[in-house]
């Protein structure tokens, strides 16, 4: 093999911003027809690195070579006259606009006045037979699937003629199946010369797929290892500075009686007359985990808000320990025993403007003793506040008086699962529980549900990572299009078929 | 540039003065509405250069406080502005109490003056209550506020109409009925004049003997009802189970609801006390006797009364905070008194009123500095926590 000059490189990249070295001498070398990932947990510094090569930050220090002369990159124009091309996490894409109107945007070629909608599509269908991206040109992007969106990504970019390709966590909206698919295309477009940087946390992945590994950590560059050489455990380690469980320990379970039942349950979207929730059936025992996957969307979040009493029941039962609650309020089935750790912390787990103290009283506030004749005792508010604070290691700046919008997100989301297991019911919701998280993080919280399970607890898991559904269920049930189309059990079922499932293919159950 | 406003920003950040006031919310708050009031003086001053240019120091020292030793009388003038204070203490504070609990209303107009139509509708027509028709009035008028509120708060909680588009639609319906009504009865109106006649002298406001202590003004216990009413509000909002849910419902309505509490109940209610006090505002001012004030007789001209709208920039000044309010509204009348004396510079009323309205205008902006503040605390805060 020759000696190759990468196509980009990244040298000695600083960026800081107020308080925080967000990139502390990184780099970073992309080789021709190389998919090269780069690796870290959240708050690693990866979105900055990527935002710096794209042009949307400057960089304090550095240089940026592109196939070895230095350049400048100011703005994502620049970048995209280099050929650097991003998918993002969230795609940009006009919801209302036809798959071939979103290509074009921005670069429509012309004839006269008018858009030349036939040359492009001449031209976007001869690159999407060649790269195998699968997509409908004259369906609107709110009408297709999220592979199918993200495909249309790919192609903005390759109709950019981009041919340094970075992609941001993108399997992360995806299915199994999906995925491989992804992985596919990427093989496909650098056979064609192309260059991908792929960001992830996920090692699965960058094992399948990746030529070369960058790993950041905390803002530091830790190193670059050639895929073939190296393991999950490696790069795990090298991410996280230590050692990580990837079993955790799981007893016995100890089924007791039935704590939950959802009797024929249908629920209507949030301000529309669809149903999101269709005719749903299940029980949760006391002592057990069941996790609920699905692709996102397909109706996991509706359940979970009629449950908790924040969305109305349109049909059917909710039983919790023997009580039909589906017309109680909010206040009273939390009263009777439930907990509910909400998947959008931000919007329902806190108020980020209150101190720490309100939020972690926020379900107790209304009894004795913080509550005494409508009057409130802050005094215990605060006592309660730092008694969780010490038992959930919850980090904070000023203790219980600590703005809860400073703090980071791992700390909030402790917070929050804080005060709903310190509410001690005997059923505890849970959405989302780590998104967003760093491993550390992510370790801690899985075992405290663990440990809720132990004590008895029913408990229902609704998240999007496959990974956690298996690592903590002890039943699975798989949501499709607001159905349970699946009950698998984690011992005997695999990530591929708890994903055929969820895209809704084999059999109804 | 910017890498220097950061660098001068960081050495305030870590600077004792800031960790002294950073660790207290209500000096932040201080500090955010101090500034704001300069920049007000400074553009009214401005202002006073451009039309005025001769006058304008004079004109500077008055509007700043120098009225208070300029005029013949002074414990009459300072009871004239405890009076004024009293009504627009009220409606900032309704504005303030909405705003706490996520709601603009800024209807506060329409409720006060129908508090203020209710209260004399019961001083000409309400002689039967004998010593007790103030306290009917009063009562009447707080009532008639509240149900206007009431309204507004159900269509928004019932039907999401937001609160802003039935108080501004109520502000017109209130203003055209109240004159409508009191120009068609010879009881209430005097025409020839264009005015109110004076009512029962039972419905006026006790004056407790505060008269005494400034002669020759309008003073009664208005001013002391509502800053009673002001401590009393911030106890609600502060120290009780019901001010915590309200809180909780203005800065996050989906987390409250997630939490157990009952948004809809909250967002009637608030708005319901909101209408209560600028309608109390209406009977303060109205319930004044007459014939020793300047201007308590109504007249039905068809414009909003301003004091519903000086509630917002009131409460704005104030942060909301029902004791922050005592001062702002007191500081805002105080420069209107400043205004009238300087009429006697020779500059027109029309120029002091734009001088008035941009220290009001420029009193919005204290959020701006309230905010900029934050951030720059929980810049501190996350620098801290990075570290442990």
């Amino acid at each position: 093999m020759k000696i190759k000059i990468p196509v980009i490189e990244m040298v000695g990249i600083t960026k800081v911003f107020p308080g925080i070295i967000a990139n502390d001498a990184i780099h970073l070398s992309l080789m021709q027809g190389e998919i090269h990932a780069l690796l870290g947990e959240n708050g690693a510094g990866k979105s900055t690195l990527m935002s710096v090569l794209f042009g949307l930050y400057q960089a304090e220090a550095g240089l940026i070579k592109k196939n070895g002369q230095v350049v400048q990159i100011h703005n994502p124009n620049d970048a995209n006259k280099l050929g650097i091309g991003m998918v993002h996490q969230h795609f940009k894409l006009v919801e209302v606009f036809t798959v071939l109107d979103n290509i074009l945007l921005g670069f429509e070629p012309m004839n006269g006045v008018f858009i030349d909608r036939k040359r492009a599509r001449n031209e976007i269908e001869s690159l999407s037979n060649q790269y195998g991206l699968k997509i409908n040109l004259d369906a609107k992007v709110e009408d297709i699937s999220v592979g199918m969106q993200q495909r249309v990504e790919i192609l903005k970019m390759l109709y950019r003629k981009n041919d340094i390709l970075i992609f941001d966590e993108p399997t992360a909206v995806l299915t199994p199946q999906e995925i491989d698919e992804l992985m596919q295309i990427m093989r496909n477009l650098i056979k064609e010369n192309k260059s991908i940087l792929f960001i992830t946390h996920k090692l699965q992945e960058i094992m399948a797929v990746s030529h070369r590994v960058t790993v950041l950590r905390k803002g530091k560059y830790v190193g670059t290892v050639e895929t073939a050489n190296t393991s999950i455990e490696e790069l795990s380690r090298m991410m996280v500075g230590r050692d990580v469980l990837f079993n955790l320990e799981k007893n016995q379970k100890k089924l007791g009686p039935v704590i939950l039942t959802c009797d024929h349950l249908t629920v209507k979207k949030f301000d529309q007359p669809k149903d999101a929730v269709k005719d749903v059936s299940f029980n949760i025992h006391a002592g057990e985990i069941v996790g609920i996957a699905g692709i996102e969307g397909n109706g996991q979040s509706e359940l979970a808000y009629a449950i908790s009493g924040i969305l109305p029941v349109s049909s059917g039962q909710l039983t919790l320990k023997n009580k039909p609650i589906q017309t109680y309020s909010v206040r009273k089935r939390n009263d009777l025993g439930m907990a509910h750790i909400p998947e959008d912390r931000h919007r329902y787990g806190l108020i980020l403007d209150f101190p720490l103290h309100f939020n972690l009283s926020l379900k107790k506030y209304h009894h004795r003793p913080m509550n005494q004749h409508g009057i409130l005792n802050f005094k215990s508010m605060e006592k309660l506040g730092e008694s969780l604070i010490q038992k959930f290691d919850i980090r904070t700046s000023q203790g219980a008086m600590t703005d809860t919008r400073s703090m980071s997100g791992g700390n909030q989301q402790k917070a929050i699962i804080a005060r709903e297991i310190d509410a001690n019911a005997d059923f505890i919701l849970s959405v989302q529980l780590t998104r967003g998280l760093d491993v550390g993080a992510i370790e801690y919280i899985q075992k405290q549900m663990l440990h809720q399970r132990d004590l008895g607890k029913a408990i229902l898991l609704i998240s999007l990572e496959l990974d956690e559904i298996l690592k903590l269920s002890d039943r699975i049930l798989v949501m499709f299009e607001g159905q349970i189309v699946k009950e698998l059990d984690p011992k005997s079922t695999t990530q591929e078929e708890i994903g055929l499932y969820m895209a809704g293919g084999g059999q109804r159950a | 540039m910017r890498k220097w406003i950061t660098k001068l920003e960081d050495m305030f950040i870590q600077s004792k003065a800031f960790l002294f006031i950073a660790s207290r919310p209500n000096w932040i708050a201080f500090l955010a509405s101090f500034i704001a009031i300069l920049i007000g003086l400074m553009i009214g001053f401005v202002i006073m250069l451009i039309f005025n240019p001769l006058q304008s120091l004079d004109g500077f020292f008055l509007i700043t406080g120098g009225w208070v030793f300029r005029g013949s009388n002074l414990l009459r003038d300072l009871g004239r502005w405890l009076f004024t204070t009293g009504p627009l203490l009220m409606t900032g504070l309704s504005v303030g109490f909405a705003f706490k609990t996520g709601l603009f209303n800024i209807g506060a107009t329409g409720q006060y003056t129908i508090g203020m139509f209710v209260a004399i509708w019961v001083g000409f027509y309400g002689s039967g209550f004998g010593p007790f028709q103030w306290v009917i009035g009063v009562l009447g008028g707080m009532l008639a506020g509240a149900l206007l509120g009431l309204v507004n708060g159900f269509l928004k909680a019932r039907f999401n109409v937001h609160e802003v588009i039935t108080s501004i639609m109520f502000n017109y319906i209130v203003m055209y009925f109240v004159n409508s009504t009191i120009k068609s009865s010879s009881i209430m109106f005097d025409s020839e004049r264009g005015i109110t006649n004076a009512i029962s002298s039972n419905a006026y406001l006790p004056t407790l003997g505060l008269r005494t202590l400034f002669p020759g003004s309008p003073i009664d216990i208005g001013i002391v009802l509502a800053i009673l009413l002001a401590i009393a509000m911030w106890f609600i909002l502060y120290r009780t189970k019901f001010g915590f849910e309200l809180q909780a419902t203005g800065l996050n309505r989906f987390a409250a609801k997630y939490a157990g509490i009952d948004e809809n109940r909250s967002i009637m209610l608030s708005m319901t006390i909101a209408g209560g006090l600028a309608g109390l505002g209406g009977t303060l001012y109205f319930l004044a006797s007459g014939a020793l004030s300047i201007g308590t007789f109504y007249e039905p001209a068809d414009i909003l009364i301003g004091t519903g709208f000086e509630g917002i920039a009131v409460a704005l000044l104030g942060m909301s905070n029902p004791l922050g309010t005592i001062f702002s509204a007191g500081f805002i009348t105080f420069v209107q008194r400043g205004g009238q004396y300087m009429q006697g510079l020779g500059i027109k009323i029309e120029i002091i009123e734009v001088i008035i309205a941009s220290i009001l205008y420029a009193s919005a902006i204290s959020l701006l500095f309230k905010e900029y503040f934050n951030r720059l605390k929980l810049r501190g805060d996350r620098k801290e926590e990075s570290l442990k």
